[in-house]
């Protein structure tokens, strides 16, 4: 199922077109387009995040940090279409550099985020329908929303904490959840276990959850979003529970990224999203591979 | 030892005491979760297929398997006698072991036997040998359900198709990859 790189032409080419059209969706809904820094003296520490080093700095995993220091700064509606690195990661899914869109909006909270999404799939694909691998996608209904609780409750004997418990919380929603959503109507899997959301807000009145959110159409998943948490203080307590279990070899324990931490003391209430643009085009284009969509794979290089 | 990113298709690796070859992978890991390695792996001794995952910090001890060039000697009760060309030890391969391979021995032929330890699990033949037909009618004219093709066993006890014109007696060169005939051998 390999394609020549003459073979992927007309890949390609929808794949500019796409990254074109989010970007004119963006621009008409009034947000700003920024640049930020790709390497950067230190990424968030994420338990399961490998940042490539370059130099005695790293590439950066996502955007994150610098956005929302320009949401500090007063910057309200911003986005970013970019590269990021995360060392080791390749798979059918996956690729070690890949590129990413991600958007911000201050004074709202993630249930916006939920809105946005369903305006930009239904803007990107006019027909309104997404026919992948053989599975037909309507957008043209409200996405499903389903919380994890829920999700667990439906596909699996376990509950989100006591697959926690026992280690087996990903593993379950690898393999027996995520295949399950998004199959006629996209599936927003949301208000995840707060432990679970190293950067997000505790939904209010029910602190055990985060205002956490991913998105997936036809079993892939494309986008993780947050209310964003802005607390200096509970955000160095989450950074550190996130070093904590990191792999030694990757981070200095001392190093914090202090800039970030100061300027979140300035940040308004807000929320953010991440969507992988590779896995959009391999779903706009029915590519079962992630090297279909791309010029050159790290292993053509 | 191998870490969780060594793994890919074509590794083999130790599971149980026995070696594996990984004949199907892929990579996957949930937004902010573990990296999750889905391995489909064969059993080399058994060729069992079977599924595991394992994630980031697990650790695999591979398999170490060599090639020794070896003869074929002959098969007895125990099975098919082989030798090792450099120290003219000699090990045995059941017909477990062997599989339609055993079909292509001819005595004195020059193999390649995978060892895993002490132990032969496979076999590499040479990708052409020369079987003499043992049995073979004469083709019957106009039996069009065969086109020119007509069955014949060889003296191994294999059967094939083979052109109408080869008769009992012929010696013919077999392709061991695919089974197939390929051409007369002149004598």
């Amino acid at each position: 199922m390999t394609l020549s790189l003459r073979g992927k032409h007309e890949h390609l080419a929808q794949r500019a077109r796409i990254i074109q059209r989010i970007r004119a969706f963006f621009i008409e809904s009034a947000f700003l387009e920024v640049e930020t820094p790709q390497r950067i003296p230190l990424n968030a520490p994420e338990a399961n995040i490998a940042p490539i080093h370059s130099g005695n700095w790293q590439l950066q995993t996502s955007p994150e940090m610098a956005m929302k220091r320009l949401l500090a700064a007063g910057y309200s509606n911003i986005f970013q279409i970019c590269h990021c690195w995360r060392d080791e990661e390749r798979g059918r899914k996956h690729l070690p550099e890949f590129t990413m869109l991600e958007w911000y909006r201050s004074h709202c909270d993630y249930n916006q985020l939920m809105t946005d999404c369903e305006n930009l799939f239904r803007d990107l694909v006019p027909q309104q329908q997404i026919t992948y691998q053989g599975l037909k996608i309507h957008l043209d209904t409200t996405f499903e929303r389903l919380t994890v609780d829920e999700a667990f409750n439906r596909y699996t004997d376990y509950t989100p904490l006591q697959a926690i418990a026992e280690d087996r919380f990903d593993e379950l929603i690898t393999f027996s959840i995520e295949p399950q959503l998004g199959l006629e109507r996209p599936t927003i899997l949301y208000e995840y276990p707060a432990e679970l959301a190293s950067l997000a807000r505790r939904k209010p009145g029910q602190l055990e959850v985060a205002e956490r959110f991913e998105l997936y159409i036809a079993g892939l998943e494309l986008s993780n979003a947050f209310s964003e948490l802005t607390d200096p203080i509970e955000q160095r307590i989450r950074f550190s529970n996130e070093v904590a279990c990191m792999p030694l070899k990757s981070t200095d324990p001392h190093r914090l990224p202090e800039p970030f931490l100061a300027d979140l003391e300035n940040m308004p209430p807000a929320a953010g999203i991440a969507l992988g643009v590779d896995r959009l085009i391999m779903l706009l284009t029915d590519s079962h591979r992630i090297e279909q969509v791309v010029a050159f794979p790290p292993e053509d290089l | 030892m191998y870490s969780c990113s060594d793994l890919k298709k074509g590794v083999k690796i130790l599971l149980d005491g026995e070696p594996h070859v990984i004949v199907g992978f892929d990579f996957t890991k949930p937004g902010k979760g573990q990296a999750l390695y889905k391995c489909k792996l064969r059993n080399m001794v058994t060729g069992s297929l079977f599924d595991r995952t394992y994630r980031s910090g697990e650790s695999f001890e591979p398999a170490s398997l060599v090639e020794s060039d070896m003869q074929f000697l002959y098969q007895d009760d125990n099975g098919y006698v082989f030798m090792d060309q450099k120290n003219y030890e000699q090990i045995v391969l059941t017909e477990d072991v062997l599989g339609d391979d055993k079909y292509f021995l001819v005595d004195n032929m020059e193999v390649k036997v995978l060892m895993f330890g002490e132990r032969g699990i496979g076999l590499t033949l040479p990708i052409f040998v020369n079987l003499r037909v043992t049995i073979s009618d004469p083709w019957v004219k106009g039996d069009t359900a065969t086109g020119n093709n007509k069955p014949a066993t060889v003296e191994t006890g294999y059967t094939l198709q083979v052109p109408a014109f080869v008769d009992e007696g012929t010696l013919i060169q077999i392709d061991t990859r695919t089974g197939d005939y390929v051409t007369r051998v002149k004598e």
